[in-house]
Order: structure tokens, then sequence, then C-alpha cells
């Protein structure tokens, strides 16, 4: 059911009646039910963001209200604060920045640079290391545990940030690819051109292929930047002072103080504290992000 | 081998360099000390004790281990195909020229950017059986509303709708595939007087196929790394009905201590069993995916 332009020679085939039944079927499946699918679809993805914000608006004697109420009556604008000394929030945000910001950094140092020796420069055997570099994007995670733990123990990392941020200077198989697909739409003239005038590999990475693929920098930039800030199991095993922790280990403290009365106003109050940045950035690059999955994922 | 062919090899590599210390350093030597520690009896200090293949033939009677795996599976074989179907359907309706398409959209994608853990904080509170608007709406509507978290019938449902709220990044995909059918397609088969029914099944569909592989290789992938969901909103329970592979494993590893041969063991199965149903999703899809157009 995808797009259909109206076209005369459909009409013209088609008997006056069957037309007209045709018409309401086209507008029904062009116009009305998406639609339909689209908005209750939407309600239902924009309701936990609601829940969130109302929740976390809500005061003590209103949250223990059963049945609950659907919206805060008496919006309690306070929590936002009270929520942030629950545990060292703006300690724990400064430590999340600064990851975040280390990670994406060396993301965009390590994958344009890899990305270019696996598609502007033909060497014997490229294809077939990069489908190493393709399948490596299937090993989970959780199977690298044990050992990546037992490993930074033995060189003093755990309880550092280093874990966290070493490993994503060396490429991310992800990356790698989203950026060579982006690299080989680069015509190979213009290599060629700088190499007759002599210029070496590393000032035509430099100067001549790296400025066009700034939308692809930034793309990564935001990928990686997106994927640190929401780290869970990483910063979970890694860091155990309190000193180091990020943002996603915060909020796991409303459940340590008290199982029984955990304040789920305040840890709503917290999570939209953590989700908005990522909101901001989402609506500033949208594009960006939209362009990312497109281009990464189809070829 | 001529002298630029050399030279460029030792660019190339000079390029990827980055890439293959950090492909040894961090995937190729853990995969080798993981199957290494995977026969040892090793607690995380001191030396691993050499004990051959009892964790393996352990892992055989542990009844939670099973457990795990059953939940796992169960899991996995629900989100896979429900979000196969979800995100084809929003890529459907997203695909039709409404002019308000760019709101949907962003409505849409937003959750996909968002932290997991976050997401299961809010879904807790979401789908709480007293507290959650979810439950208060249904009740008000005359339904009796499930326990959803606190019920082992409806655990991983939960889990499995908070998966769908992600479903807006793989419905992107679908519909940049829509977007690249070509239109002469759809019109030969007007002309051969096929319905809007017959015409997604017979030209949609199986030009959609890639994309359905690549969600399904993907999203076997994620649902056997089933982890955060399981550790924020239920730890486990109720009834071990969300004590997922991952989450057993971290347990062994991290929780329980002492256990971290036996987790390593765990890692290897999981290594291994990820790469074999990948491979068979992949042989079998020579059946069902079209690569071209004709």
């Amino acid at each position: 059911m995808a797009t259909i332009t109206p076209d005369i020679t459909e009409e013209r085939l088609l008997r006056p009646r069957r037309a007209a039944k045709d018409k309401y079927i086209r507008v029904g499946s062009q116009k009305v039910l998406p639609r339909v699918i689209l908005i209750i679809m939407c309600l239902g993805f924009i309701l936990p963001f609601y829940w969130m914000a109302a929740l976390g608006l809500k005061s003590n004697e209103e949250l223990s209200l059963y049945p609950p109420t659907l919206y805060p009556h008496n919006p309690i604008w306070s929590n936002i604060r009270e929520a942030t000394e629950v545990f060292p929030f703006w300690r724990f945000a400064w430590n999340t920045t600064i990851i975040t910001v280390l990670t994406t950094v060396g993301s965009i140092i390590s994958n344009p640079i890899i990305a270019y020796g696996f598609s502007r420069i033909e060497w014997p055997g490229r294809d077939k290391v990069f489908m190493v570099v393709l399948a490596t994007v299937f090993v989970p995670f959780p199977v690298l545990i044990v050992a990546l733990f037992d490993i930074f123990a033995q060189l003093n990392w755990i309880n550092t940030w280093w874990p966290l941020v070493v490993p994503l200077f060396f490429g991310q198989a992800f990356w790698i690819f989203l950026m060579r697909q982006f690299l080989m739409q680069i015509p190979k003239d213009l290599s060629d051109a700088a190499r007759i005038d002599g210029a070496n590999e590393f000032q035509i990475f430099w100067q001549i292929i790296m400025p066009q693929t700034l939308p692809a920098v930034g793309a990564i930039a935001i990928f990686a930047g997106v994927s640190a800030w929401n780290d869970f199991l990483g910063p979970l095993i890694y860091l155990q002072d309190s000193s180091k922790y990020t943002l996603s280990i915060g909020l796991t403290f409303f459940q340590q103080q008290d199982s029984y009365d955990v304040q789920y106003n305040l840890l709503m109050a917290a999570s939209a504290l953590i989700v908005l940045p990522l909101i901001v950035m989402f609506l500033l690059f949208q594009k960006s992000f939209i362009e990312g999955i497109s281009v990464g994922s189809i070829k | 081998m001529t002298r630029t062919e050399r030279k460029n090899l030792w660019l190339g590599l000079l390029f990827i360099s980055p890439w293959i210390i950090g492909f040894l350093a961090f995937l190729v030597y853990p995969i080798w000390y993981t199957v290494e520690l995977s026969f040892t009896r090793y607690g995380g200090f001191g030396v691993p004790e050499w004990i051959g293949l009892d964790n393996y033939t352990r892992m055989l009677d542990d009844r939670l281990f099973w457990i795990s795996v059953w939940n796992t599976v169960y899991y996995t074989g629900l989100a896979v195909p429900i979000g196969v179907v979800v995100a084809m359907v929003l890529a459907l309706a997203m695909n039709q020229p409404l002019p308000e398409i760019p709101i949907y959209r962003a409505i849409l994608f937003l959750p996909s950017v968002l932290p997991l853990f976050a997401v299961s904080f809010i879904f807790l509170t979401l789908l709480d059986p007293n507290d959650g608007i979810v439950n208060e709406l249904l009740r008000r509507i005359g339904f009796s509303p499930p326990n959803w978290f606190g019920d082992p019938d409806y655990a991983k449902i939960g889990i499995v709708a908070i998966a769908q709220f992600g479903a807006g990044q793989i419905a992107l995909v679908f519909l940049a595939g829509l977007k690249g059918i070509p239109q002469h397609l759809y019109e030969a088969a007007m002309l051969d007087g096929a319905g809007p029914i017959r015409r997604f099944f017979s030209v949609t569909l199986p030009l959609l196929t890639p994309i359905i592989l690549y969600d399904i290789i993907l999203g076997i992938s994620l649902g056997m790394q089933v982890f955060t969901q399981s550790y924020i909103i239920t730890q486990g329970g109720p009834a071990q009905s969300t004590t997922f592979y991952v989450y057993y494993l971290y347990d062994n590893a991290f929780t329980y201590g002492g256990q971290m041969g036996y987790a390593s063991a765990m890692a290897v199965v999981l290594f291994l069993f990820t790469f074999i149903i990948a491979g068979l999703v992949f042989v079998t899809s020579k059946r069902w995916v079209h690569y071209d157009l004709s």
C-alpha cells in the first residue's frame, strides 16, 4: 500500500462505478486508516512521557491516593530540586558528561581513520577483513563482561572510567560501517587528482576527504554521545565507588534506599532530568539521527 | 605484488591499525580468556583452578539455568515477530502522503534514543498494578487489568511491550526500504488487476525481505541480551519468570561471587548459540529473502 499516484490510464480502464468504489478504498487506505493507526500509536508512545511528567510533579500525599489521579492536581515543582538530592545528581551528571565527551571524541577520531582504510585505499584482502568487522557486530557484549572485568581488574582499571572510554578509541564496527558507506560515495577521482598533484595519503585524508564527511562524523558523534549517556551495564560492572558513578547508576539509588517505599515522584522527576538533554538533542539533530539510521542499515 | 600494491597494503593496514589493536585486545583476547576461564573455578581473586568440563556438566543439572534459557527463548520468540509486525505497520502508515508525517515520525522515533534504564523505570510506574495509569484507564472502562510485573504470566509481556517502545527506529529502516521500491512495479501490478492486498503480498513484502532478515537477526541478538529491564524492574522475578540468560550470567559473575568460571561457561554457550541461531536464520533466508527486483 505504498504511495500510488492516481494515473489516468487506470481510471480509464475501470468502469465508472468501480472507479468510484476504488476511490473510497484509496482514500481509506492512504488517508484514513494510516492516520488512525499513527494517531493511536503516537498516543501510546506519548503516554510514558506523560506519566513520567505527571508522576514527577505529584506530591507524596497525591502519590498515595487510590485510585491514582490521572494528572497532578497540585503540581509540586520543588520535586525537581528534591530529586537531585536523593543521590549526588550533579556530581553524577558531571561524571556522565565527561565520559560522554571522551567517548565521543574517541569515536570521531578512530572511526573515520579506520573507515578510510577500508574504503579509500585499495589493498589486497581489504574486503575480506571488512567482513570480519561486520561479523563482530553480532558478538553480544554480555559474552565479554566476565573476561573484560577480570582483564581490566588486572590493569587496575576497575573503578575508573578507562574501561568505558578507552575501547571507543579503537573503533566500533557499526560506526566504521556507517562511515565507510559514506566514504565510498565520494568520487575516486577526487583522491586521484590530489595524488597526481603530489599529495600523500594523509594529506588526502585530512585535507580533501575529511571536510566532505562532516555530516557522517556528526552522525557518529551524536550516536556515540547518546550511547555513552545511555550506558547502564558498563558503569554497573566497572564502577564501584559512588564518586565515580554515572546517572544511570544514580537512578538505582531510589530502589536501594527503602525497597518498600520508593519515592516514585522523585524517581520520575530525576528520570525526566536525565531524559531531557536527549530530547533536546533529538529535536535539534533529528535529521542526523534519521539519516544515520537509514544510511547504516539498508545496504 | 607491485610496489604500489605493497605500499597500499601498508597504508591500508596503517589506517585500520586502531581497529586491529581494539579487535585483538577487546574482542579476540577476551573471548579466548572467557573460554579458558570456563574450564576453571574462579572467584575473581587468586589463580583460577582448572576443573575441566565441570562448569558445562553443571549447567545440565542447573534448574535455574534452564529456566533462564526458556525465559530468554520465550521472550525473544515473542518480541521479534511482534517487533517486525509493529515496525512494518508503522512504516506502511508513514509511507502515505499525509502532510503531518514529520510529527508522527518524531514522536515514534524519539523513544528509540532514550536510555533503556530510564525507560524501564518509567514502565515500572506506568504498568504499576494499582498506581499506574494503564491499569487505572483499563479499570475505568471496565476491565480487570493484570498485575503485569507482579504476575509471572504477564511480566515477560510487559518487557515485550517495552521493546515495542523502541520500534520507531526499525520502522524508519522499513520506511527507507519502502521508499526504495520502484513505482512502476505497483503500476504493473495494478494493470494486472492486483488489489491493494495482493500488491502488498506480491510486491511490497518480497522487496522488504532483506530488511526483515536484518531486523530478525538484530532482534534475536538483542533479545538474547535482555538484561536491564529485568535488573531494574523485576530483579528476575516474579517466580523467576524474568530471570533471563544474561541476568543469570551477571548474577553468577558479580552478585553471588566466586562463580566467574561458571559465568564464563555460560558466556561461551551464549556466544555459540548466538552464532548458530544467526547462521541458521541467514542460511534459511535464501529461501525467502529476495535481493533483486526480478
